[in-house]
């Protein structure tokens, strides 16, 4: 369109040859149309799940609901809370981070630092196929080996582990990623001054990697924390408050949006709502939260 | 504190590939060394090796000997990490580190490898002056390096080299990416350094090298694919006056390359 007006602007010396026309301009437009569309395309479900989340959830969001659990409230009753659910999620994600953020992150050091070509292709490999696992099959893995063979029972801790199985994969392929953009530039430029291989990573180039890193890490938080087949078969759910995630069934968020989603009673419902809204409040938070911090460390530094 | 580098025979090899082949120079201390020649034709990897950079490719090695004040700097005893506290080197993009404001910078050489018992402020400070910088900066250095013009950003590379106050100083094509100004302010430096340091440049810009060397290495290769060779090492003068050999002679006068 401006290389329309353009090509007329240059047209005055009576030469029309690069006017837009015809066939080209037809696919233009049409190609144009096409992408508009398939924007407007994606964007609408993202909107009305927003919307109607937010819309369903805000009405039953409170105060209340934030501070008080679910202990003896029936499906009727319409007071009861998330704030044991709240916990459980907080315990079981944080948990699950702790053991494969680092995890993920010395993966990801290795594959793109240290990995000869060989180990290293085979250990994406084995990352790939570890990104395909299913989430039911992971939450079974821990049910079987932690919960009943080693006689755990069920606690937020076998929730976290099964969780850190599935967060693990992202974060390696995500973090290998964003340390592949660093340039060896500033590598060779640090080996130059005599500064040690190990130094280089940890005081170079982690920090140039640190804002895409901490995007990958929180997509792989907020893809768990929404997590709730494995946590069925491991955490189980309770109505009570247990603070303590390594003894006991705990809740989570899923599992209070599934129990209260699947009554029939429409208090539950709107509960299930509420908790659904506090879910995404939350991952948006933790998301917003990890860009201000790495934002303002990678440019004022200190 | 400026050390001679004496290479014997080196070649270099990216796997099986021969980039340079049989190098023998002397590089004299307190004096600016000039290597220049056609792209692709081993300079740049020949100075990597000198500081031992060249071995951080995969694959990448070398044969023959480089002698640093009669030391073998590939010997099996020898600490790569150690040697290039003593070997510093500026590259063809300034390339300061994006996280780090102007101070950082410049002090990363001495902070990241644990050098106790100097102020950093001072050392700062004196190679921010030896590098011309100083008088630019000396208000911000607390801001983002990213922030700096182009020729800026050289100069504080070349600050942060000397920082950490190695005897020998390479320099990978400096003023490539810079404008003139920014390349006189350079070299200008240069003729101060060399004072204090051997320094070894690589440059593909033949004015810059009389301008600024006492010695010149003159390398070539035969054709593509075949491993680059020093053609020709004299003093400057003698190299773009009464060069001895033809292809010398062709490089500089232009009839090639």
């Amino acid at each position: 369109m401006t290389a329309t007006t353009h090509s007329a602007h240059l047209a005055t010396d009576g030469v029309h040859v690069w006017k837009i026309r015809g066939r080209r301009a037809v696919v233009n437009r049409l190609a144009a149309f096409a992408m508009y569309l398939a924007m407007g395309v994606a964007l609408v479900p993202l909107i009305a799940v927003l919307w109607y989340t937010v819309g369903r959830g805000l009405s039953r969001f409170s105060l209340n609901f934030l501070t008080h659990s679910m202990a003896g409230v029936g499906p009727l009753d319409r007071n009861g809370g998330a704030y044991h659910a709240i916990l459980g999620t907080v315990e079981q994600v944080l948990l699950a981070s702790l053991m494969a953020v680092p995890l993920g992150l010395l993966v990801a050091i290795y594959l793109n630092e240290y990995g000869s070509r060989t180990m290293a292709a085979i250990v994406r490999l084995l990352v790939d196929v570890m990104t395909g696992i299913p989430s039911i099959v992971a939450g079974l893995f821990v049910f079987a080996f932690w919960v009943l063979a080693l006689h755990k029972g069920f606690s937020g801790f076998a929730g976290s582990m099964a969780l850190a199985v599935l967060m693990l994969p992202v974060v390696v392929r995500s973090a290998e990623e964003m340390l592949r953009l660093v340039p060896s530039a500033f590598r060779e430029a640090a080996y130059a001054l005599g500064i040690a291989k190990w130094r280089t990573i940890l005081s170079i180039v982690l920090p140039t990697a640190s804002t895409g890193i901490t995007t990958g890490v929180m997509l792989a938080v907020a893809r768990v924390t929404g997590e709730t087949a494995p946590l069925l078969l491991t955490v189980f759910g309770n109505q009570y408050i247990n603070g303590n995630p390594f003894h006991g069934a705990q809740s989570g968020l899923p599992l209070l949006i599934f129990q209260q989603a699947s009554s029939a009673y429409p208090a539950s419902v709107d509960r299930a709502w509420a908790a659904a809204f506090t879910l995404i409040l939350i991952v948006v938070v933790l998301y917003v939260g990890a860009r201000l911090l790495t934002r303002r460390d990678a440019l004022n530094q200190r | 504190m400026s050390k001679r580098i004496e290479v014997i025979g080196l070649s270099c090899y990216y796997g099986q590939y021969r980039a340079v082949a049989d190098v023998t120079m002397t590089i004299e201390p307190k004096a600016v060394t000039a290597l220049i020649g056609p792209s692709g034709c081993g300079k740049s990897t020949f100075l990597r090796s000198l500081n031992r950079l060249h071995e951080v490719v995969p694959g990448a090695r070398i044969e023959g000997q480089v002698l640093l004040d009669d030391y073998d700097i590939y010997g099996s005893d020898v600490d790569a990490v150690m040697l290039r506290r003593s070997v510093g080197m500026v590259f063809q993009r300034p390339n300061p580190f994006p996280t780090m404001s102007i101070f950082d910078n410049v002090a990363a050489g001495l902070k990241l490898t644990r050098q106790k018992g100097k102020d950093l402020s001072d050392v700062v400070e004196q190679a921010l002056v030896g590098a011309h910088l100083w008088d630019e900066v000396k208000d911000r250095l607390k801001k983002p390096a990213v922030a700096l013009s182009g020729g800026q950003q050289q100069r504080l590379c070349i600050a942060r080299a000397i920082a950490v106050e190695p005897e020998v100083l390479l320099m990978d094509e400096p003023c490539s990416a810079l404008d003139p100004i920014s390349t006189l302010a350079i070299e200008d430096l240069m003729a101060e350094l060399k004072d204090r340091y051997t320094i070894v440049i690589v440059t593909h810009n033949m004015q810059q090298a009389s301008r600024v060397s006492e010695m010149t290495g003159f390398f070539s290769l035969a054709a593509a694919g075949e491993p680059g060779k020093l053609v020709e090492f004299d003093a400057t003068s003698k190299v773009f006056s009464t060069p001895t050999h033809k292809r010398t002679e062709d490089y500089i006068t232009g009839r090639v390359g």
